[in-house]
């Protein structure tokens, strides 16, 4: 589902980001990309989703060879990927259910579809009460849910965080990371970048490890 | 066929929500939005209302056409006895409509009253002016080349000294009223422009303000369409409403001028329009409002939205 094969990242102050990167996940699969601050996880998500693209090598995602996807087309292959941050990336003057629903309303979907999905995404994180409420209104940990309702809103079959319990005390991070775990056990593929060990160690799954922009080892634990 | 209407019924839905919530933004900032809309009102109104006013005085001075008058100036032994014959020959000319005659003394008269000279005049011991027949041509012989001929055949009757059409005056207000009418284009384009600018600058600042938004709407795969499309509506909103604005405006200051503009169409018997120009600018104020707001903000979108990109 996701390939990359040397992928090379360098940015225009001639940072090497990535270097030499190959590793494969599979379609359905779950896995955490681990490393220090700096290690270039960002980067790696970013390739992916398209905010940047890689200087060499090749970055296959759902069967599309990225580089050869044109600038007009990224919009749409976006929408086959949930995207979910630190810090949320709410619109502090919309509603919960306005923010959840902005994927299904880019894409065109009527008006009842929308209000039918929302809140079962919503309902999903466990916030189907909350949906008349400003972001502004809610804790941090909700609305990081808000965060990730919105990315799974319209059911795109990768599911990308980057350190989305970075801003949360273990508990909460415990509850989220469980929610990815519900949307993996439904064939979504989740792929996780964090440096929280102590959140990932006693769970089940493949760590892509990063070292300066290299793959230092991974792990199935 | 089904899903295309259906599809097609979307699409409207949406671009009127769009429509709709660019409205509700301008109505929650009222002091912003409607000092941008006075501007872009008041940029419109002005060379709409010269317009208005030029055309009027072209009507006024369509109308002073018909007026165009020959004086014969008649020779110094021309008697006020042979001018009743004199006058009924002419008025019996197919292209003459009207012929007044001026005796030499009202000539004097009419010269002490305009100079104010007064009784200085009465000292010259003989009356050094001619008397005076006025022709106004028939209306079917208005055209130039047949005044022009009336005035030659005129000039050689031997009762005549001197034929003069009365035009120049004419001439000299049409050559104003074109200057003024090309000064009135270019301040129309000036004042486009810079409706343009403000339009545009006023798109920039909401763009600015809205970049989060930007940054996140593209991240979930919006389309610049997408993104562009509330920015032009609010575009469209600030032209429409400003040419709205300058129309009421035309229309309050027509007002005010309409007591001088009543009496002078009961002067010269002629009924101005200006009621139907105010009724065409009621649709052109708002068009080019439009137009020039879609087209601001097209401009300002394209400059600005392409350099928000998620990072
Ligand atoms: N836009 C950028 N321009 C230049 N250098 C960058 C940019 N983004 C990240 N970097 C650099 O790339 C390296 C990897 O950064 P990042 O991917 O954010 O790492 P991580 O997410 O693992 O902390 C860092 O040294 C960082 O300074
Ligand atoms: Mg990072």
């Amino acid at each position: 589902m996701i390939q990359f094969t040397d992928v090379y990242k360098r940015y225009q102050n001639q940072h090497e980001a990535l270097s030499g990167l190959s590793f494969n996940i599979d379609k359905g699969e779950m896995a955490f990309l681990t490393g220090h601050s700096g290690a270039g996880k960002s980067t790696l998500l970013k390739l992916i989703a398209l905010i940047e693209r890689s200087s060499h090598g090749q970055v296959l995602i759902n069967n599309q060879n990225l580089s050869h996807l044109p600038q007009r087309k990224i919009p749409y292959y976006r929408r086959q990927i949930g995207l979910v941050f630190q810090d949320h990336y709410l619109l502090h003057d919309r509603t919960v259910f306005d923010n959840v629903a902005l994927p299904l309303v880019i894409a065109g979907e009527n008006h009842r579809e929308i209000g039918r999905r929302v809140r079962a995404s919503l309902d999903k994180v466990g916030l189907l009460g909350k949906e008349r409420n400003l972001p502004i209104a809610l804790s941090g940990g909700e609305q990081q849910r808000v965060g990730i309702a919105r990315a799974v809103v319209n059911r795109p079959p990768i599911l990308l965080a980057d350190e989305p319990t970075g801003n949360l005390d273990p508990e909460l991070s415990r509850d989220i990371m469980q929610l990815f775990e519900q949307f993996n056990q439904v064939g979504v593929t989740v792929f996780v970048a964090t440096h929280d060990h102590e959140l990932i160690k006693t769970l089940p799954y493949r760590q892509v490890i990063l070292q300066k922009g290299r793959l230092a080892q991974q792990e199935t634990a | 066929m089904r899903f295309l209407e259906f599809n097609l019924k979307n699409y409207a839905l949406r671009h009127m929500q769009v429509m709709l919530f660019s409205l509700g933004q301008l109505w929650r900032q009222p002091l912003a939005s409607s000092m941008t809309v006075f501007v872009i009102g008041i940029a419109l109104a002005m060379p709409a209302g010269l317009y208005v006013l030029l055309q009027n005085l072209n009507q006024v001075s369509n109308q002073w056409d018909d007026a165009s008058q020959i004086s014969l100036f008649m020779q110094a032994d021309f008697t006020d006895q042979q001018a009743k014959q004199f006058t009924d020959t002419l008025r019996a000319w197919p292209d003459i409509a009207a012929v007044e005659y001026q005796t030499a003394n009202q000539s004097l008269e009419e010269f002490r009253q305009l100079s104010g000279l007064g009784d200085l005049l009465n000292t010259l011991p003989s009356n050094p002016l001619p008397a005076l027949v006025m022709v106004n041509p028939s209306k079917n012989s208005l055209r130039p080349d047949a005044v022009g001929s009336l005035l030659a055949r005129l000039e050689i009757l031997p009762e005549v000294e001197q034929a003069q059409l009365d035009m120049e005056w004419l001439q000299r207000l049409r050559s104003m009223s074109k200057t003024g009418q090309r000064g009135i284009s270019l301040l129309a384009i000036l004042l486009s422009l810079s409706v343009l600018l403000v339009i545009g600058n006023t798109i920039r600042l909401a763009i600015l303000n809205r970049q989060a938004e930007i940054k996140v709407t593209k991240l979930v795969g919006g389309t610049n369409a997408f993104v562009r499309r509330p920015f032009l509506y609010t575009g469209f909103w600030y032209g429409t409403l400003g040419g709205i604005v300058a129309w009421l405006t035309l229309l309050f200051t027509l007002s005010l001028l309409s007591g001088p503009i009543n009496e002078l169409s009961l002067l010269y018997n002629s009924p101005f329009s200006l009621q139907w120009l105010t009724g065409q600018m009621f649709i052109v104020l708002p068009l080019s409002g439009m137009t020039l707001g879609v087209l601001g903000a097209w401009l300002a979108v394209g400059r600005h939205l392409s350099a928000i990109e998620p990072r």
